[in-house]
C-alpha cells in the first residue's frame, strides 16, 4: 500500500483539524437534545462540516425542507468551483471517481488539488486513500464527540486554527509554484499570480460588504465574474498544454485510461 | 424538539441531497469521454488558486479584529505558519508552529 504510506502523512493536519471539529460537532448536536446516533450519521453522508453546524439549528427549529433544502444549495455552492478544479484530475479514475466526487469536503480538494503523486504510485488510489481517511477523521471525530465529548477537559481552544494554518500553506504552495512557472515562462508578477490575488481581494471585499454569514456566493460570482472577463489575458497561449504538462503525479494519467 | 422525527429524516436527506447535488454537478455536466469545453480547462485551471484565496479569507472570516485581541493572534498565527513554510518548505513543521503561536495566543495572553 504505497499509496496508503504516501497519501497519510499529507492527511495528519486534516486528522487534528477534523477530530477536533468533529467532536465539537457530536458535542453540540447531543447537547442540543438530538439523538446520539445522528451526528456519527450526517457526519457520514453530510459530510460537510459547515453545513452540518447549520443542521443542528435547523434540525431545532420548525419543519421547512425548502428552506433547508435552499441553504444547502448555498452553502455547498463551493463545491461547483471544487467540482470544476478536479474535472482533469479525477478523470478516468474509473468505479472510485463516484466515491471521491460524495467526498470532496474543502480540505480533501485542496490535498488532492495540490498533491503530487509520487512516482510508481497509482493516482486514483492515492486520491481515494486521502478522500477515506479524510472523511475517517470526521466521523471518528464525531463520534468521539456524540460519546464521550463531555469528559473531554483539555483546554483546545484554538486547536481549529490547523485547518486554516493547512489553507495558508496550500495556498503559499500554490503561489510559490506558480512564481517558478513565471520565471521559466518570464510572466509578470501581477501575471502570475492574478487568480490568487483575484481570490483574496474578491473575497476580501464581499467580507467587508456582505459580513461573515453570507459572503461565499457573491465571493464566488466576483471571483467567477473577473476570471471570465480576465480570460483573454489570463489564458496564454500553450496554456492548455500546460495543464496537461506531465508533472510527476500526473505521468502515470495516460496508462491509467 | 419541534419536529416530529420523520420531519427529522425528511430534513437531513434534502440536506443530503443538495449537498450531493452541488459536489456532482460540474461532473454530470461534463462527464468522462466528453471533450471539456476551453472554457471549463481555463476555469478549471485557475480557480483553484482563486478558491484557495477564499478559502483562507474563510478560515479568518471571524476573526476579532476590535479589541482586546486587534486580530493579533490571527495575524501572528498565519504570519509564523507563512514563515515557517516559506522558509521551510515543510507544511507540518508551518502548521504545528502557526497553530501552537495561535492557541497560546488566544489562551495564555488575550
Amino acid at each position: 500500500m504505497r499509496e496508503l504510506r504516501s497519501a497519510f502523512p499529507k492527511t495528519i493536519p486534516v486528522l487534528f483539524g477534523y477530530i477536533f471539529l468533529g467532536i465539537t460537532y457530536g458535542l453540540l448536536m447531543v447537547t442540543s437534545g438530538l439523538p446520539v446516533y445522528l451526528p456519527i450519521l450526517t457526519a457520514m453522508i453530510i459530510y460537510t462540516g459547515s453545513m452540518e453546524f447549520l443542521l443542528v439549528d435547523i434540525l431545532l427549529s420548525s419543519f421547512n425542507p425548502a428552506s433547508a433544502l435552499v441553504t444547502a444549495l448555498m452553502v455547498g455552492a463551493r463545491h461547483i468551483f471544487y467540482g470544476l478544479s478536479m474535472l482533469s484530475k479525477y478523470r478516468g479514475t474509473g468505479k472510485a471517481k463516484f466515491y471521491l466526487i460524495y467526498t470532496t469536503s474543502d480540505e480533501t480538494f485542496a490535498l488532492n488539488y495540490d498533491a503530487v503523486i509520487p512516482e510508481g504510485c497509482d493516482r486514483t488510489k492515492y486520491y481515494f486513500f486521502v478522500s477515506f481517511l479524510d472523511q475517517l477523521y470526521w466521523i471518528c471525530g464525531a463520534a468521539i464527540g456524540a460519546l464521550a465529548g463531555s469528559f473531554i477537559t483539555v483546554n483546545t481552544e484554538g486547536l481549529d486554527f490547523v485547518m486554516t494554518a493547512m489553507f495558508v500553506c496550500i495556498f503559499l504552495n500554490q503561489w510559490v509554484k506558480d512564481s517558478d512557472e513565471a520565471k521559466k515562462s518570464g510572466l509578470s508578477f501581477l501575471h502570475a499570480h492574478a487568480p490568487e490575488i483575484i481570490g483574496v481581494a474578491g473575497s476580501l471585499v464581499c467580507l467587508l460588504i456582505f459580513g461573515p454569514d453570507h459572503f461565499i456566493i457573491p465571493s464566488m460570482i466576483v471571483i467567477l465574474l473577473i476570471l471570465t472577463l480576465a480570460r483573454k489575458t489570463l489564458e496564454r497561449p500553450g496554456s492548455k498544454e500546460e495543464m496537461a504538462e506531465p508533472t510527476a503525479g500526473d505521468a502515470g494519467k495516460e496508462s491509467v485510461k | 424538539m419541534i419536529m416530529t422525527t420523520s420531519q427529522m429524516w425528511i430534513t437531513i436527506a434534502v440536506v443530503a441531497a443538495g449537498t450531493v447535488f452541488t459536489r456532482f454537478l460540474p461532473y454530470i455536466a461534463f462527464p468522462e469521454g466528453r471533450k471539456i469545453p476551453p472554457f471549463v480547462q481555463y476555469l478549471g485551471k485557475v480557480l483553484g488558486p482563486a478558491v484557495f484565496g477564499l478559502l483562507v479569507v474563510y478560515c479568518l472570516r471571524n476573526s476579532d479584529l476590535l479589541a482586546p485581541r486587534f486580530g493579533i493572534p490571527e495575524i501572528a498565527g498565519v504570519g509564523v505558519t507563512g514563515a515557517v513554510f516559506v522558509t521551510t518548505k515543510q507544511m507540518m513543521i508551518a502548521m504545528a508552529a502557526g497553530t501552537a503561536v495561535y492557541m497560546i495566543l488566544v489562551q495564555a495572553v488575550f
